[in-house]
């Protein structure tokens, strides 16, 4: 509430006191954020035991929707978040990544769970010691497996993050210097 | 029915060009985790199944090896996270018939009131997929209200919702607090209320019935002949429960009946299912009654660390504990082999002890992974529709299958 107030008094134009009541000035990018952040859809990707604990935190007494993030979606190409629930093996490695890439742009990706941030328990030579290694993770949320009000905390916390989501891509410096990098 | 059109890359492979062969999973809402299907289709009707598995292996027999057998109990944990403590229990049960441990009464007792608790917590969640499956989604919700009470009495005891870790070689590590018994029958009072909700919603509901009766069909012969247990076999109408034939925690001295099927389909595996939770009630209501104080560490010397006071006075107990903790009690060499009645079927652990603190090998017989053998003959000829049927009816965990 504060950083939209606070948003609202910098984009401040000079004109409100002409403004009927009832309509709010903003930036774009706000707005977009917003409304990115208030229907996050996430991919059914569960893996393990931490998919369960997901299925709670959807079912009823976490209820998931409160945050705007129930929807579900079977299929990767309707979804924006993906939520990676357990252990990944490496034959199911390559799989994730398909997943990933077949997500539309913007998306972000939970780690959930000590197994799919970094091996957890099981270092051994089946499991991928950590899904950052194959995909950029936004938000880790620990827990063997975490509680429901764990994920939703996570998922307040990528919240949080896409408010501050440029809209615009910033390019790093060194590149744009050089004019090679420019989109 | 040709296998070669599932592999088409073998050279001699000549594809049947009236059927198409798709790729179902594993990343897909309906199997219930990361099994993947290779289907052959002619039309929309199944020609050939053939799971693929391995999407979650995690090397947890041989991880095994390389942990005290205090440590693996947490790895059993993850096997089939829907009944944590059967796993436990499959496990310790092993390793105490190769040590010929003595159990305390009240040690027994509430193992058995926390086994059964769990398979009607697992129950619960093959009953709201299940029905999440074949399109009825309120039963989830409905499902998952009853399984956060038994989730409660998790936390209760061991601290943790889904992984307790609770049961230890020889007993326990400690005792349950006393807000555990009123909160089981508690429990016990309202379950039925909530289990009449379920049947009014599914039983006698017209899509549900034609969705799955007559649907997935193993008769009893098939159903031996493939090795299945538990809820997959007795729809089949094949009297085998663990608990009575070869029982455990003293289960013959339950009075309780083992559910049985007709037609084995999935209707008649639905209603055995939901027969089996009233049976556990029953089990739970006679164990609570039976129920004594005492101790829940088994008298066997070693096995438990030293009361902490007497590690802060004497030196004999500090070194013990230092052993204990860091090393591990030692096993005589030997092998066991331990199964219990797991909500999903005859759940076996095959342990071999080499006389040091980690066990020498460890092997599961996981009822999931050969339940799913029986998914062919229950899909084939029937409509893509009824595998997932077939699927959710088999009750599978794709944790315990590829371990």
């Amino acid at each position: 509430m504060s950083a939209v107030r606070a948003g609202r008094e910098r984009h401040r134009l000079g004109i409100e006191e002409f403004i009927p009541d009832g309509i709010l000035t903003t930036t774009v990018e706000k707005m977009v954020n917003w409304s990115r952040r208030s229907s996050i859809w996430p991919a059914t990707f569960g893996l393990a035991c931490c998919a369960i604990e997901m299925m709670a935190t959807s079912a009823s007494r976490y209820d998931l929707a409160r945050f705007g993030a129930e929807v579900f979606r079977a299929s990767p190409r309707q979804a924006d978040l993906m939520i990676v629930a357990g252990r990944v093996s490496k034959k199911m490695a390559p799989v994730l990544k398909r997943v990933y890439d077949q997500m539309p742009e913007p998306k972000w990706v939970i780690s959930m769970g000590a197994c799919a941030s970094c091996g957890g328990e099981f270092n051994d030579y089946a499991i991928v010691q950590g899904v950052d290694t194959i995909v950029p993770v936004d938000i880790y949320v620990p827990g063997c497996p975490p509680r429901p009000e764990a994920l939703i905390y996570g998922i307040m916390k990528l919240q949080e993050k896409i408010d501050r989501q440029p809209l615009k891509p910033t390019l790093p410096a060194a590149t744009t210097a050089e004019g090679t990098g420019a989109a | 029915m040709s296998t070669a059109t599932v592999t088409p890359t073998t050279p001699d492979a000549k594809p049947d060009l009236n059927t198409i062969t798709i790729n179902m999973g594993p990343q897909h809402p309906s199997t219930h985790g990361v099994l993947r299907l290779v289907m052959e289709l002619d039309g929309e009707i199944v020609v050939s199944l053939r799971p693929v598995m391995g999407y979650l292996h995690t090397g947890m027999e041989k991880i095994m090896e390389s942990k005290t057998y205090t440590k693996s109990i947490t790895v059993t944990d993850r096997m089939d996270y829907m009944s944590p403590l059967g796993n436990n229990m499959a496990y310790v049960g092993a390793v105490e018939r190769i040590l010929g441990v003595d159990m305390p009464e009240r040690a027994t007792t509430l193992r058995v009131i926390l086994l059964e608790i769990m398979r009607i917590s697992s129950h619960l969640v093959w009953l709201g997929t299940h029905a999440l499956d074949l399109g009825a989604m309120s039963v989830f919700l409905y499902c998952f209200r009853e399984r956060e009470k038994l989730l409660d009495l998790n936390d209760m005891v061991a601290g943790s919702r889904m992984t307790p870790s609770y049961f230890r070689v020889g007993g326990f590590y400690q005792d349950v607090p006393d807000t555990f018994v009123p909160a089981v029958r508690k429990f016990l009072a309202e379950f039925p209320a909530a289990l009449a909700e379920y049947q009014n919603l599914l039983t006698k509901n017209r899509i549900f019935m034609q969705r799955t009766i007559g649907v997935g069909v193993l008769t009893g012969e098939q159903a031996v002949d493939l090795g299945c247990t538990g809820g997959t076999l007795r729809g089949s109408g094949v009297t085998y429960d663990v608990r009575k034939a070869k029982p455990y925690l003293g289960y013959e001295t339950y009075d309780f009946e083992v559910p049985l099927g007709k037609n084995g389909d999935v209707y008649d595996r639905y209603l055995v299912r939901i027969e089996e939770m009233k049976q556990s009630l029953r089990i739970i209501r006679q164990a609570l009654d039976r129920l004594k104080p005492g101790s829940v560490r088994s008298s066997y010397p070693y096995l438990f660390p030293a009361k902490r006071e007497d590690v802060k006075r004497g030196m004999e107990e500090l070194i013990f504990h230092f052993k204990i903790m860091s090393e591990g009690f030692r096993v005589q060499a030997g092998d066991a082999y331990f199964s219990i009645e797991s909500p999903k079927g005859e759940l076996g652990f095959y342990v071999v002890a080499d006389g040091g603190p980690k066990p020498y090998r460890v092997h599961v017989r996981p009822p999931s992974f050969i339940h799913l053998m029986a998914l062919e003959p229950m899909a084939v000829g029937r409509l893509v529709s009824d595998t997932i049927a077939c699927i959710g009816s088999i009750d599978i965990v794709l944790g315990e299958v590829d371990r």
